[in-house]
């Protein structure tokens, strides 16, 4: 005989079963009766499928093996305990273990929507300052002077971009 | 973002944010209010009346909301995001809406960065928001569909359409006075105006719904509805205990009634104000000491019989030839 299902968040039996279509992806959750109750199943109008589907697929104790973010510190536990990330890093970090739960969890796997056309703008600029002013304080270690002019009026053309005073 | 954030890093990112907010256009004259500045009552009341989330009600130091005066615009720092901008419109304008919050968000781009990924979008905290971090919302009042037991088939049609159905106030809160809100349950891989216009449609398809199930009962049912939507009136003139669910039922069927044409159609605006009024904060907020569970149902049944000792009786009559309208 095969053996029971198990509650998607706890390894008890489960005796509430849920299925959900969505865009022709099918998306189930076992739960047992008192986890249905805790998350509010039994209340239709009371729960979300795409939270529950994602506590579920994170609910594996284990030792924490698994890849550390760089820059917030957080851990696959981290994650798996709070449902959270700590910081935008964490999606590079954690890429493997996210992408096949979007695919459930969304309609695509692809941004289609809104741009921050303006922060990301500036972003780049920030992003080419800094690498300019790298550059700039390498030249001038090195002797090449040249360069360092050309850097210098560089980071001053993008510093008037930012809408900054040229430096002297 | 806020899981992993220090208390000093939340308290800059709070005073950046109230910044960038009072720079734009709606939030000149803004109320703003870091949340441990509040009383308990104070977050409740702004619970009430949808303005924070529950979640930001009880955050910890460093988070803060910003409203606009007329209320409509609400501004949420350091909740589960570092931001979560919110626009409520009155009716069905959930276009209006996304305009409003769109140029909103636009203007607050000038001194804020985003956290973006050109492939995955608006980098939430958590992954279900991913995306377009865009949850569109619609309160519908459904009374007939409730009535007449079909709401847990709508529930189900609309959750295999990727949306959500939740009570009044949102995830896990149960559906007193038949409000609902169906929202967006996927953020990631379709554009806000796609979320917008499949929700738009869906509302659309509940409103026949409600429609069709208040024609039905009118038609079927006549005795029956009028004789609960008498009681809820009587009820609502008389009682001297009421809990705020029982309120809330109540005035969703003297609210349905104004909608039937059994009351006059400029009483369904003083049952929206009481419906945010005979919750129990805004009970409490009134009286000048505390209340315990039971007295505030004692003040609230005083409440109510005070403002409905003025309101009209119900004419049936009138109502029997009335065509039934909805407009949630």
């Amino acid at each position: 005989m095969a053996s029971p299902l198990k509650c998607n968040l706890c390894s008890k039996p489960a005796t509430v079963h849920l299925t959900q279509i969505v865009n022709n992806k099918v998306h189930k959750v076992d739960l047992c009766e008192e986890c249905a109750q805790a998350k509010g199943v039994t209340d239709p109008t009371g729960f979300s499928l795409s939270d529950l589907l994602l506590k579920a697929s994170l609910n594996t104790e284990g030792s924490d093996t698994g890849p550390r973010c760089e820059q917030c510190g957080f851990t696959q536990n981290d994650f798996k305990k709070t449902g959270r990330f700590g910081c935008p890093h964490c999606y590079e970090t954690f890429k493997a273990l996210i992408e096949p739960m979007l695919d459930n969890m969304h309609k695509g796997t692809t941004h289609t929507g809104k741009v921050p056309q303006k922060a990301l703008a500036r972003k780049s600029l920030y992003d080419r300052l800094t690498t300019l002013e790298l550059d700039l304080s390498e030249a001038i270690k090195t002797e090449r002077y040249e360069d360092a002019a050309r850097y210098r009026d560089e980071i001053n053309q993008v510093k008037q971009a930012f809408g900054e005073k040229p430096a002297e | 973002m806020v899981s992993a954030a220090a208390d000093e890093q939340r308290a800059a990112i709070l005073e950046t944010c109230r910044e960038a907010l009072a720079a734009t256009a709606p939030l000149k004259r803004a109320a703003q209010a870091s949340i441990d500045e509040l009383s308990e009552l104070d977050r409740q009341i702004l619970v009430e009346r949808h303005l924070i989330s529950r979640e930001l009600s009880g955050a910890k130091n460093g988070s803060g909301v910003v409203i606009s005066p007329d209320q409509t615009i609400s501004v949420m720092i350091n909740e589960e995001d570092h931001l979560r901008l919110q626009v409520l419109r009155a009716g069905f304008q959930l276009k209006k809406a996304w305009a409003a919050i769109d140029a909103l968000d636009t203007a607050l781009e000038d001194c804020l960065d985003y956290a973006f990924s050109p492939t995955l979008g608006y980098l939430t905290a958590c992954p279900t928001n991913l995306g377009t971090g865009l949850r569109a919302s619609a309160m519908m009042h459904l009374p007939a569909l409730v009535i007449s037991g079909q709401m847990e088939k709508v529930v189900r049609a609309v959750n295999q359409l990727g949306l959500v159905v939740r009570g009044l106030f949102g995830e896990g809160s149960d559906a007193s006075g038949s409000i609902f809100q169906i929202s967006n349950q996927t953020t990631l891989g379709e554009s806000e105006d796609t979320i917008i216009k499949r929700l738009g449609s869906v509302l659309h398809s509940i409103i026949e719904h409600e429609i069709n199930a208040r024609a039905r009962l009118v038609e079927n049912d006549a005795a029956k509805l009028q004789d609960k939507i008498g009681r809820a009136y009587g009820i609502l003139q008389h009682s001297h205990l009421l809990t705020s669910g029982e309120a809330m039922n109540l005035l969703s069927l003297v609210r349905l009634g104004a909608d039937l044409g059994y009351f006059p159609e400029d009483s369904r605006s003083l049952v929206d104000r009481l419906f945010i009024e005979a919750q129990p904060g805004h009970i409490q907020h009134v009286s000048k000491s505390d209340l315990d569970p039971a007295q505030r149902d004692s003040r609230r049944a005083g409440h109510l019989r005070t403002e409905f000792a003025a309101f009209p009786a119900p004419n049936f009559l009138n109502g029997a030839d009335a065509k039934p309208q909805n407009d949630n």
